[in-house]
């Protein structure tokens, strides 16, 4: 979740967070009682829930891939929905009002194709050879190396970035409601703890699942109301025209997707559209989607490999549906948010709107979209749909480590013989662990802001060299153990070095993202692309050069050595093939629309 | 995933309905008294409708995925 989200969001709060940890600023929205149930209702229902599958989470395969037995469904609405953290809807929905519908580029190129790529080509091999995490595959397909590189990694990173983003939440909240930062963090941390230690990944999934309804059911009315109010997409349009045309919105291509991307300089996020296709729709979305843990865990859960294949492709359709809800109202805020005085308000950036200002900033234009539209209850609602969005991200978080820890780092180097039971008491103090690492992560942010940029970058550095060892491990039989090894580490540090460069020399843009005219998400799509191309270079290098697997050694884990299982004919409407055809003509269809 | 335990299409539907019916009856509140929020677009009574429409759509999956009924 964290890898794709908008730099508007952690890169503003640090500089803001002091300020809004010292003064007490007048909040966005103030609960009515009824709101107040309504949250706390959610509260009672995600504990309720814990209790009640700690049951069913009595051996490893239950507690940490939820016994296999989740529904294509199912698995595919929290493999969606363990992304759609409300930081994300936030920050993209400010995104949309700051740079315009270029946002959307990140739920449609930066997530569907490598969806489908998932569900179709690549799930087959996870699911066939039954492992329980993406550093497991590389032990299975590279050996222990690779393994422990990626599984330390994965894990750190996990936690850490779950503080971030805890830290990140309980700021928001009290911007948006004044709330204590520390009831934030404690409250939500607590109820997230209980329900996943209690019942494991089915535990998590159940709330990703409640977390999704709650969010179409609390966010879905915003654009609805906002295009009535606009008079519809046309009416919003002209308004927006005609705003831009009396001076009071910057001038710019806010409808259009592709239009302002032939230049670095046409466009105010910096790209090019190369960048957009290779760095973001390949190196980045393929590294995400495809090989963190925290997302391929939700369908590795499916109850059969239709279902696993299924899940990816089931999400697809949600993912490309989720603009309606994030991009659409920021869009519509250029529009509709008027200052009690009747003039068109205006965002800000984050460390401009300081308390005292009387401004707001673009990651506000959600929250004040459902002040403006949504009456008591509706209200709670919305901001249970936050508040569960950041529950079911960190409870994501949690589970994946719990499960990484455990299979991946305890028992190959601390414990290898110890009895099932014993994992399963590993696991749940593994989450609970995480969660207070998280916390401390969350306390460490709030004395030093400046670290949240640094973790944000950290994450960046690990997930598309990953993409590149994976790939050619699942494609390409030749690769040997050093290979993967060698390719993993020299990828992640061409990533450090890249970055390194830039920061050290900010001239060395031009070089990295090949324009003097990019900018931040510029240099993070090709750092990406560069260190994909470097893993995957290195890897082939070094694998010509050492002694391969047999044919047999590589059974289930490698194109060319694995014979899947041969499916049951289903009707075509049960068909994953007549789905994910679907999804790609809708994929482009919506691309060629908003061209 | 049903048989025997509660689905979760049927916390769901508890979840929904919950929610649906306190925010439909709110809304019909504000229609009976007049009192509305101070919000806009308050004429649509959108809690009434949207709370209605969570309040059938809960039922609904209470009512599929009642607890021993897919057994």
């Amino acid at each position: 979740m964290v890898g794709l989200l908008p730099g508007t969001v952690l890169n503003g709060l640090p500089h803001a967070a002091p300020a809004l940890l010292g003064l007490s600023a007048p909040s966005l929205a103030h609960l009515s009682g009824l709101d107040i149930a309504v949250i706390a209702i959610y509260f009672v229902m995600v504990i309720w829930i814990g209790f009640y599958l700690k049951g069913q989470a009595n051996t490893s395969e239950e507690f940490f891939m939820a016994g296999r037995e989740m529904t294509a469904w199912i698995a595919g609405l929290s493999f969606v929905s363990a992304n759609l953290g409300s930081l994300e809807l936030m920050g993209w929905a400010g995104s949309a009002y700051q740079y315009g519908i270029l946002a959307a580029h990140w739920y449609w190129i930066g997530a569907i194709p490598a969806m489908l790529f998932l569900g179709i080509v690549m799930m087959p091999f996870y699911y066939v050879c039954k492992t329980h995490s993406v550093p497991g595959y590389l032990k299975l397909r590279y050996g222990q190396g690779a393994s422990i590189v990626s599984a330390f990694s994965f894990a750190f990173m996990t936690v850490l970035m779950s503080g971030v983003n805890m830290f990140a939440m309980a700021v928001v909240m009290k911007v948006v409601l004044g709330w204590n930062l520390h009831f934030s963090i404690i409250v939500s941390s607590l109820a997230v703890a209980a329900y996943v230690a209690l019942g494991g990944l089915r535990s998590a999934i159940f709330n990703e699942v409640l977390q999704f309804v709650l969010i179409w059911g609390g966010a879905l009315l915003v654009p609805i109301l906002g295009l009535i109010e606009a008079g519809g997409w046309t009416g919003f349009k002209a308004q927006l025209e005609k705003n831009m045309a009396a001076g009071v919105i910057a001038p710019g291509d806010y409808t259009h997707m592709w239009h302002s991307l032939g230049h670095f300089s046409d466009n105010p996020m910096g790209i090019h559209w190369t960048g957009i296709v290779f760095g973001l729709g390949f190196a980045i979305s393929f590294g995400y989607w495809t090989t963190d843990f925290l997302v391929v865990q939700r369908v590795l859960a499916a109850n059969s490999l239709r279902s696993a294949r299924m899940a990816p492709v089931i999400g697809s359709f949600f993912k490309m549906a989720v603009p309606f809800i994030v991009i659409l109202p920021g869009l519509l805020g250029l529009v509709v948010l008027h200052d009690p005085n009747g003039s068109l308000m205006h965002l800000v950036p984050q460390n401009l709107a300081v308390p005292g200002s009387g401004l707001h900033s673009y990651n506000e234009v959600l929250p004040l979209m459902m002040v403006r539209y949504l009456a008591p209850g509706l209200l709670g609602l919305g901001i249970t749909a936050l508040i569960a969005g950041f529950m079911s991200g960190m409870a994501g978080n949690v589970s994946a480590f719990s499960a990484v820890w455990t299979y991946d780092i305890y028992q190959p180097l601390i414990n290898k013989n110890a009895k099932d039971e014993h994992y399963v008491v590993v696991g749940r103090w593994a989450t609970i662990l995480g969660v207070i690492v998280s916390i401390g992560t969350a306390y460490m942010v709030m004395s030093a802001a400046g670290i949240m940029d640094y973790v944000q970058a950290l994450f960046s550095f690990f997930i598309s060299p990953l993409l590149g060892v994976v790939l050619l491990g699942m494609f390409w039989m030749r690769a040997t153990r050093a290979g993967g090894f060698w390719g993993l580490l020299i990828g992640t540090l061409s990533s450090i070095g890249l970055w390194a460069w830039v920061k050290a020399d900010p001239h060395a843009l031009r070089y990295v993202a090949l324009s003097p005219d990019a900018k931040d998400m510029a240099e993070n799509m090709y750092r990406a692309l560069w260190s994909v191309i470097v893993a995957i270079l290195v890897n082939v290098i070094v694998s010509l050069f050492t002694t391969p697997k047999t044919a047999a050694e590589l059974d289930g884990v490698a194109y060319g050595a694995t014979k899947l299982p041969e499916e049951e004919p289903v009707p075509i409407y049960k068909n994953e093939y007549f789905w994910m055809v679907i999804a790609a003509v809708l994929f482009v269809a919506l691309n060629i629309l908003f061209f | 995933m049903h048989s025997g335990h509660i689905s979760i299409w049927f916390f769901n539907g508890v979840l929904l309905t919950i929610y649906g019916a306190l925010i439909a009856a709110y809304g019909i509140f504000e229609l009976i008294t007049h009192q509305h929020a101070n919000v806009v677009l308050w004429n649509l009574h959108a809690p009434v409708w949207w709370g209605g429409i969570m309040l059938a759509a809960g039922l609904f999956y209470c009512f599929k995925f009642w607890p021993g009924r897919n057994s």
